[in-house]
């Protein structure tokens, strides 16, 4: 009834997107930035790398182009929230309304509009060979990259002095400000980082996945990105498998919408949003009070001069 | 060099004027993006601010349209507001409002085809009751657990959105529709429906309750001890809990309260304005009420204002996209920069900003 071959491959695919905005959300909140407007940049990542992918036909144009995108809307982000010094739970919010207005209003006339189709990053040879060809080697060179990404996030956290500089600002700012590390400058580029993630996840879902721009479309993808991190522990390796379990999730539901078996579809199609609540509440219940390794001074406002 | 000092106290006068100039920040950053989409600026702006209520071609059928708009938002964002003072975050009004409206339509539908007057009363309860009910899972799992509220109370909007498919495709499908999607007609049966109370005016009963809504967060937050404790939570969550505050019981207060008020409203829109459970009968005023508290500075009267101040926005976008052909998102991203400005002025009430000159340390 279900083949395991395409599920996997389409599981991959459908995680992608919320992979890479969640290892984004991490890094920025490792920094001590809880960032809420993680859909809104989804969104204006998706819009932006579709509008180019129309207009010039280049895949690799429209990633660059979504990564822009919502580079923009993370630094005005970076702009209230550090400079201005605005509310981060607030303003998060108001990045998320504004991005799904700004993206609809972006994306009139778009809809239905054709894109190229994405190449493979082996050829045809290896991605041919049984099980392993479609599973591992054959996709577009987005999703590996989305998992280099997360070496890349657990390498230089770990074990680097930029990633201790950034765990520092995150844990205590005041301590990390009186050893003379610029705080602001270390968040506002974690807050970038995050945009760019979160931009690449929205061009991949409308470029790639999807292949059309219809509004709305993260459908809380964001927000399932960002209750990633808390299930992660904050952790880069628990986020790629959190992501491929809610991937995992998301498309074994669709197959079995079109399967007709007796669960009723209303159930389905919110089991996505209810298995993240449900593992959010596990979560939270099985390590209460420790904080569950989440940041000290996260979603604090740090101000130096006083 | 500039530098912010912090002030003692929040400036009074830059509490009250913050709105009004990020309204006025708004207008223009707005016609600047009219002027992107090839629109003339100061024409959209007059006819999205002003033609609503001034222009004698429109005002007879934008004035009522204000009460009509303007009431779901207020009564959402009262509600939303008390939490927000708390430092408790309910952004899932628009799920609460789905539930509410699901929970009262189907109540009055239960006994149709009776006219008694008892079932609009029943209706209004059934839809307080589902609000506070949707809004409960946050709160309960946020006191029972500590699982995160905003997570939880948005994800449940998605939640609620699958429920409301299933109701008005399947179990409050008109029967008598020949299998198309949607409930019956609940603002065309008498019994069911929240008629305009006076003729012309867009009074329903849902903005009588908004007002009441108003009239009770101003009395609770100003006079009454639970109105202390709930800004003294925002403000020192510390504090408040020396002073034997019960932290699980403002959640599950604010959230309820909030919850409540929002399935009110949700039930008001479908049985008056709206007519009708349909499959995207909400619009999305759960999250403008967000914007609409922020505005109102999170108090009460201000909320008010706010309310219409937004409300205006709605009716002059739609007027605007008729009479320019500017794109209805157009007005949604306009709405969410109006919150961006005020969250970005608001450094100018809790801070002082200096020129300083540039020290060099020795």
């Amino acid at each position: 009834m279900i083949d395991p071959v395409t599920l996997a491959v389409a599981l991959i695919v459908a995680s992608t997107p919320i992979l890479f905005a969640a290892i984004g959300e991490l890094v920025v909140e490792k920094s001590g930035v809880l960032n809420l407007g993680v859909e809104g940049m989804m969104v204006i990542g998706a819009v932006t790398g579709f509008i180019v992918a129309v207009e010039t036909g280049s895949t690799l144009l429209a990633m660059v182009a979504g990564m822009l995108g919502s580079m923009v809307l993370a630094a005005i982000f970076g702009f209230l929230v550090l400079i201005l010094l605005a509310n981060q739970v607030a303003t998060g919010l108001a990045l998320t309304l504004f991005g799904l207005g700004l993206a609809a209003l972006l994306g009139v006339g778009y809809p239905g509009q054709p894109v190229p189709v994405p190449l493979d990053l082996f050829p045809p040879p290896i991605s041919e060979w049984p099980v392993v060809g479609p599973v591992v080697f054959g996709h577009p060179p987005m999703i590996y990259l989305s998992i280099a990404l997360v070496v890349l996030v657990w390498f230089v956290l770990g074990h680097t002095r930029a990633g201790l500089v950034v765990r520092a600002v995150g844990e205590s700012h005041d301590a990390a400000h009186a050893l003379g590390y610029k705080v602001v400058r270390v968040r506002f580029l974690a807050i970038l980082f995050g945009g760019a993630c979160a931009g690449l996840g929205g061009a991949f879902l409308s470029v790639m996945r999807v292949q059309n721009w219809i509004e709305g479309m993260t459908a809380g993808a964001g927000w399932i990105a960002l209750a990633l991190v808390v299930f992660a522990s904050w952790k880069p390796w628990r986020v790629l498998f959190g992501a491929y379990l809610f991937g995992g999730i998301s498309v074994l539901q669709l197959r079995l919408q079109v399967a007709e078996v007796g669960v009723p579809v209303t159930l389905l199609s919110a089991s996505p949003y209810l298995m993240t609540i449900l593992v959010l509440v596990l979560i939270s219940s099985s390590r209460v009070r420790t904080h569950q390794g989440a940041p000290a001074d996260l979603g604090k406002v740090f101000h130096a001069g006083r | 060099m500039i530098t912010l000092e912090k002030r003692e106290a929040p400036s009074r006068f830059w509490g009250v004027a913050t709105p009004f100039v990020a309204v006025l920040l708004t207008m223009i950053a707005g016609a600047v993006m009219f002027a992107a989409l090839g629109k003339d600026p100061i024409a959209a702006i007059r006819i999205i601010f002003w033609d609503p209520i001034f222009s004698e071609q429109f005002a007879s059928y934008s004035r009522p349209q204000l009460l009509v708009k303007a009431a779901p938002l207020i009564l959402i964002a009262v509600g939303l507001s008390l939490g927000f003072r708390a430092g408790i975050w309910n952004i899932g009004a628009e799920g609460q409002y789905i539930i509410g409206a699901l929970c009262g339509a189907a109540f009055g539908l239960a006994f149709y085809p009776s006219e008694s007057v008892l079932i609009f009363p029943g209706m209004v309860l059934a839809g307080l009751f589902g609000g506070w009910l949707w809004a409960m899972i946050p709160g309960v799992l946020k006191t029972r657990f500590g699982t995160n509220e905003i997570l939880v109370s948005l994800l449940l909007v998605y939640v609620a959105e699958a429920v409301l498919a299933s109701a008005a495709t399947n179990w409050l499908r008109n029967p008598d529709a020949m299998g198309f999607p949607g409930s019956r007609n609940l603002a065309r049966h008498p019994g069911t429906d929240n008629p305009e109370l006076i003729a012309g005016t867009g009074m329903h009963w849902g903005v009588v309750a908004a007002m009441i809504a108003v009239i009770a967060a101003y009395v609770v937050l100003n006079r009454h001890v639970v109105g202390y404790q709930i800004r003294l939570s925002g403000q020192a969550p510390r504090a408040a809990r020396f002073a034997g505050v019960n932290a699980s019981r403002m959640v599950l207060l604010c959230l309820g309260v909030s919850g409540a008020l929002a399935g009110a409203a949700g039930l008001f829109e479908v049985s008056g304005p709206g007519g009708q459970i349909s499959i995207d009968f909400n619009v999305g005023y759960g999250f403008t009420a967000i914007i609409v508290a922020f505005l109102g500075r999170l108090n009460p009267i201000g909320i008010l204002f706010a309310g219409l101040l937004m409300a205006l926005t709605y009716i002059g976008g739609e007027l605007a996209q008729l009479m320019l052909g500017i794109p209805a998102p157009a007005i949604q991203a306009f709405q969410g920069m109006l919150l961006f400005f005020l969250l970005a002025l608001d450094v100018l009430s809790t801070y002082r900003i200096r020129l300083t000159a540039r020290r060099v340390a020795a």
